[in-house]
Order: structure tokens, then sequence, then C-alpha cells
């Protein structure tokens, strides 16, 4: 390599920090630190493996009748009627799709729980201190908007291909509007509320869990909507360190130019969205907007209740 | 300043309140050179919420602190449970020092020694109403029936019987501020703070509260500091009324005192609208029959009506209607003074003669 001249008009061809060179330094430290990781990955990956395994071992069509009933429980009829039609769909694109589809929802779930754990926190004390909001919104501006593929090496590197590699992608992505709507949500509720809790002797634990989480949660609600919607849009790409399901359909079916498979794939992947999310969009919607006054009043609970009832 | 030989339940000093990052600067730039609110806000971009309030209220009585927006009447009634700290100043409940309170004692004294009604009610939109009245009960960890009970007395007390289960926004504006009051009252404390509670409702309802409000506290003798910037309210409502300008109490006194001498323009300009029909009393402008009978020669005083030195210039109204004669005013029997009509009109319209009633 020759002897760069530094030059005040173009320093920057001249002058190597070595930012990239220790970057993969990583590398390095994963091995060096094998012993910590390993176990660690090891919980997560028998996590995932024991929600996969749990799916898949429900037959199809209890596991599209539960659905059915969740979906009608949180949304109502209509709900719970697009819901059939739509796993109906999914299990008709071909004979492996529900079994993938199942894989997929597992790695969803598994991502979608731990950016709840670990999203909730930080979004409530992001609504409760500016400094912690500000140093944290660029941050979050980071994890949506660098490419993916920039990640994806670093975590393969320090946990190897998997699924737990898949699930740390999948919250990269996914964690930012958690935080951002739960942070939104405690920051939207009136102060005058709280004004009234505190005079009437509340403490500051007793605010967040009587007063301001319950009067957030249908923005929260909506975080982990958008949340369950990245996990979905980060399938594909997940699919490329060896996570299975509905994703890496469409990986092969793309190094093999198959179009009918990439369809079957990206069709999965639509209807699992649409599913899910009108799911929780029915959670985030009080039961109150639908006529009952409680959530065990409407949907199969209430239909139960009111039968029990009755005899 | 309070009434014969009560004891003070509400003992504010000198209590400051000045907002902004320099505050404490300011406060003792105020103490020293004596800077008003405006230098205040010139030299430490500071702005002062209360000066110097200093006022007592004894058990069982309603002090009505009236004041135009931005007075500092809000921010005045909030040292008194410490949702805001003063800059300077005490502030005692019954002789305990709020400011002195550990957060856990104050949050005790919150929950168990006072009540407070909002403006803007200030619910629960995901509480019922029986859960909204309960609340302070329940951050304290009272048993699920007591609070149960509690409640329900309460809101039995704002006759909302029936309406436990509800939600607030099921309830109307009225309706959900005799929540508000029923969530004030639930855990039987000792003071009542009211901020401007019934501002936000239309005339009817709010005289229909106001009645309520009366009624209720004269059955449970709560010691009130009432907030309005309506005087007409104030009026009715308070036993004794403090006037805040600019942050500083600039009269203190009861209804008829601040009507008939008001302290400055400023109470005045308010005063002059306030019919005196209810405040001012026969006594205040009668005179003496001596007096009388020197300027217009001896009368027969059987025949004209009799009043009470008690009795307001509505009462001597109507006794006037009836008769051409002037009305004779008796205590224990005995003519102690004459109203003519004309003493009566300027009555109405708030001149009291000074010498008449130094002469009483």
């Amino acid at each position: 390599m020759a002897e760069t001249q530094f030059s005040i008009l173009d320093p920057f061809s001249s002058v190597d920090l070595g930012l990239a060179q220790s970057a993969d330094g990583v590398k390095q430290w994963a091995i060096d630190n094998r012993g910590v990781i390993q176990p660690i990955k090891n919980f997560f990956n028998d996590m995932i493996v024991g929600i996969d395994t749990a799916l898949n071992a429900v037959p199809p069509m209890i596991m599209l009748l539960i659905m059915v009933l969740i979906a009608w429980q949180a949304g109502g009829r209509r709900v719970a009627i697009l819901v059939a039609v739509c796993m109906f769909a999914l299990g008709f694109l071909s004979p492996n799709a529900w079994g993938l589809a199942m894989t997929t929802l597992a790695i969803v779930i598994s991502a979608v729980i731990l950016c709840f754990i670990i999203g909730l926190p930080l979004g409530i004390l992001a609504g409760k201190n500016d400094r912690f909001e500000a140093g944290i919104r660029p941050v979050l501006d980071t994890m949506q908007t660098i490419p993916a593929f920039v990640y994806l090496v670093p975590v393969v590197m320090l946990i190897g291909i998997g699924n737990v590699s898949g699930v740390i992608v999948t919250i990269i992505f996914a964690l930012p509007p958690l935080i951002r709507l739960t942070s939104l949500g405690i920051r939207g509720v009136n102060p005058s509320v709280v004004e009234a809790a505190r005079a009437f002797g509340a403490n500051p634990r007793q605010i967040l869990f009587k007063v301001e989480l319950p009067l957030a949660t249908p923005t929260i609600l909506a975080g982990v909507n958008q949340t369950i919607m990245l996990s979905l849009s980060m399938v594909v790409i997940a699919s490329m360190i060896s996570v299975k399901g509905l994703g890496n359909e469409v990986l092969r079916a793309m190094g093999r130019l198959d179009a009918g498979k990439a369809l079957v794939g990206g069709l999965g992947i639509v209807i699992l969205a649409v599913v899910l999310d009108r799911i929780t969009q029915g959670m985030g919607q009080s039961g109150r907007e639908r006529g009952h006054r409680h959530w065990w009043q409407g949907g199969p609970v209430g239909a139960v209740l009111r039968l029990a009832g009755k005899n | 300043m309070t009434g014969a030989g009560q004891e003070a339940v509400i003992d504010c000093r000198n209590l400051w309140k000045i907002f902004g990052r320099r505050a404490d600067e300011a406060m003792k730039a105020v103490q020293k050179q004596g800077l008003g609110k405006i230098e205040v806000r010139d030299q430490f971009d500071c702005v002062v919420g209360v000066q110097d309030a200093t006022f007592t209220v004894g058990r069982g009585e309603i002090f009505c602190i009236m004041g135009l927006s931005g007075s500092g009447k809000s921010t005045l009634i909030r040292h008194v449970n410490r949702l805001i700290e003063p800059t300077s100043g005490q502030l005692f409940i019954e002789g305990q020092d709020v400011n002195q309170l550990s957060a856990r004692q104050l949050r005790e004294v919150r929950a168990e020694k006072i009540g407070m009604v909002f403006q803007n009610m200030a619910l629960m939109p995901h509480r019922t109403v029986l859960e909204n009245v309960s609340f302070s009960q329940e951050v304290r960890g009272h048993s699920l029936r007591e609070r149960r009970e509690n409640a329900l007395r309460a809101i039995d007390a704002v006759d909302l019987n029936g309406w436990d289960q509800k939600y607030p926004d099921e309830l109307s504006g009225g309706m959900q501020q005799r929540v508000g009051l029923a969530r004030a009252i639930a855990a039987d404390p000792s003071i009542l703070l009211m901020d401007e509670p019934f501002s936000a409702l239309d005339p009817l309802i709010r005289r229909q509260l106001q009645d309520k409000f009366m009624s209720l506290s004269a059955e449970m003798k709560k010691t009130t500091l009432f907030i309005t910037h309506d005087l007409d309210e104030a009026i009715r409502i308070g036993h004794r009324i403090a006037i805040m300008k600019d942050g500083a109490l600039v009269q203190v006194g009861t209804p008829e005192d601040i009507v008939t001498n008001p302290a400055d323009d400023y109470v005045a300009d308010f005063v002059a609208g306030i019919s005196k029909l209810e405040l001012i009393s026969a006594g205040k402008i009668m005179e003496p029959v001596a007096v009388f009978e020197k300027r217009e020669g001896p009368v027969d005083l059987s025949t004209w009506p009799e009043a009470h030195p008690d009795h307001s210039l509505d009462d001597l109204v109507n006794l006037s209607i009836a008769t051409q004669h002037p009305v004779v005013v008796k205590a224990n029997g005995h003519p102690i003074g004459i109203v003519t009509k004309n003493a009566l009109l300027r009555g109405i319209k708030g001149e009291v003669d000074v010498m008449n009633t130094a002469a009483e």
C-alpha cells in the first residue's frame, strides 16, 4: 500500500482511526468469552425451540380454533371470522405452509416477549425522564435505520448462526417503536389526573401502576402491534443466518428463482401479519368501545359465563 | 384574623412562591431589597406566583380565595397539601409544619387529612365511580370492604346512588364534579381544598352544586379552602373572603366587610356589580331614633313596619313596599333606629353611612 500524503483539503482519505479493525476485535472477544455466552445462548434457544415445538405439536385445526377464539375475545366476531378465513388460506397455501408458519410464529412470539421485557421499562424511563429520552432517541434512530446486514455479521460472530441470533437481530429492529410509544403513552397521560392521584396520597409506584400505565395501555399496545409487524418483516433477513420458517422458504426460492415457492412464503408472512395485527389492534381497543363494560363480558368467555349463569 | 376562639386548622405564614430557575436568588433579593414583581421578572427571569401570603382558617370555617385567573390562587391552594413547594414561608396544618413532613408522612396527610376537588374534575377515566371515590383509601391499603362502605356513603352524600358502577364518561359534567366531591370526602378528611370546583359548570348546575356543597359542609363541619374567580360564589359560600391580586392577598374579611369597605380601587371594582340586598343588615343603615326625631319632629312609631337589626336589605324592601312610612328597627322590643326610604336606597347602592355605623 502506497503511503498517502496528508492533505488539508482531503484529510479523510489519509487518516485511518482503525474503527473497522477494532470492530473486528468483537470476534476475538467472543471466542475468549465463549463460556459466558454459551449458557445464555442455550437458555434462549431452549425457549424458542420450546415455543416452536409446542406450536407445532398442536394439531392445526385445534390451533386454528384457539386462534379464532383469541381473536374473538380480543377483537370481536368480525375479527374472529377474518382470522378463521386467513388461517384456512394459510393452511391451504401448500402442504407444509402451516408448520413453517408456526415456526415463524414461535420466533416472532419470542422476539416480541423479549422486546416487551426490555422495551417497557426503558419506555417508562424515557417517558419520565427527559434526559434519558434525549439520550436514547439517537440510539433508537440508529437501531431503526442502520441496515440489518451491518449488525447481522457481529451478532453471528458473537453468538453463531441459528434461532437466537435471529431473535436478537429481530429485537434490534423491532424494539424502537415499543420504547417510543410507551414513552409517548406515559407522557400523554392527563397531568391533572396524575396530580389528583398525588393529592390523594398515592406514591410514585402506585401512580405508575394505578394511573399512568392503565391510561397509557392503548398507546403501549399500538407499540406492541408495531413491534410484531416489524418482527415479521425481519424473518426473511433472519433466515440468512439459518432461522427456519416462512422466511427461509422465501430465501431458498430466491436462490432457485422459484417464483411459486417465493409466493407461498411471502403470502404466508402477509397472512400471519394480518392475523397478528387484527388481534393486537383488538386488544388495544377497550371493551367499552364495543359495547360491553369488562373484557370478560364479551367474546367466548362472556358467552360461556352467560351460559353458566343461565343454568 | 380567625373567628372568635377558633383554633387555626390551616395557618399560612409569609408564604412566597417564585417560579423560575433562579428562584432562590430572586427570593433573597426580594427579602433584602424589597423588589417588586416586575423587577423580579426583569432581573431574574422569574415569575412571582404567591407573594407574602398570610392567613389562617379556623375549624369548620369556609375560607374563600377570590381572584382573577393568573392571580396565583391555584398556586396558593396547592401549598396546603404541598403539591407545590414554597420558596419561603411556612404552612401549618393543625399545628404541623407541612414542609417539614417526610415524603411518607406527607402522603399520609394527603390521603387522610385533606380532600381536594379540582376545576377539571380530574377523575380517572379507567376507573368506575366507586373505584374513583375509594382511591385515597385504596392507596392507604384499607380493606376492600371498608373502602367500599366509605365510598358508598360518600356517593350517597352527593346523591349519586346507583351510579357507582358507571364510568366517569357516562356521567354529565355536574355529576362528574359530584363524584369529585365524593372522592374528596370519602376518607372523611378534616380539610377540604376546593380549586374552582364549580367554574366549569353551567349556571344552573353550579347553583345546585353550591347548595349541595353548603348543606354538606354545614353537616360535616369541614374546614374548607375554596378557590373561585366568581365573587358572587365567594359571597354565597364563604364565611370569610380573601381577595387575591398578582399573587398577594389584597383584603381579607367577611363578605359584608369586603362589600361595604373595599380596601382599594381594585376590590371596589369587583364589588361594584354585587347585589347588596342579602349582605347589608338593617343595623348598618339605620339612623338612631333621636337623630331622626330631631330632624323630623316627634313621630308615632306604632303604625310603622318593624324590623330586626339583623334583617337584610331584601327584608326591608319587602316591608317598605306595602307602606309610605319608614321602617322602625327594634331590638328586644325597643325601637333603636329608623330606616328611611332614602337610607334604604343608599344601602342598596352600597353607600353605608360610616357615621351611623359608628354611632350604633
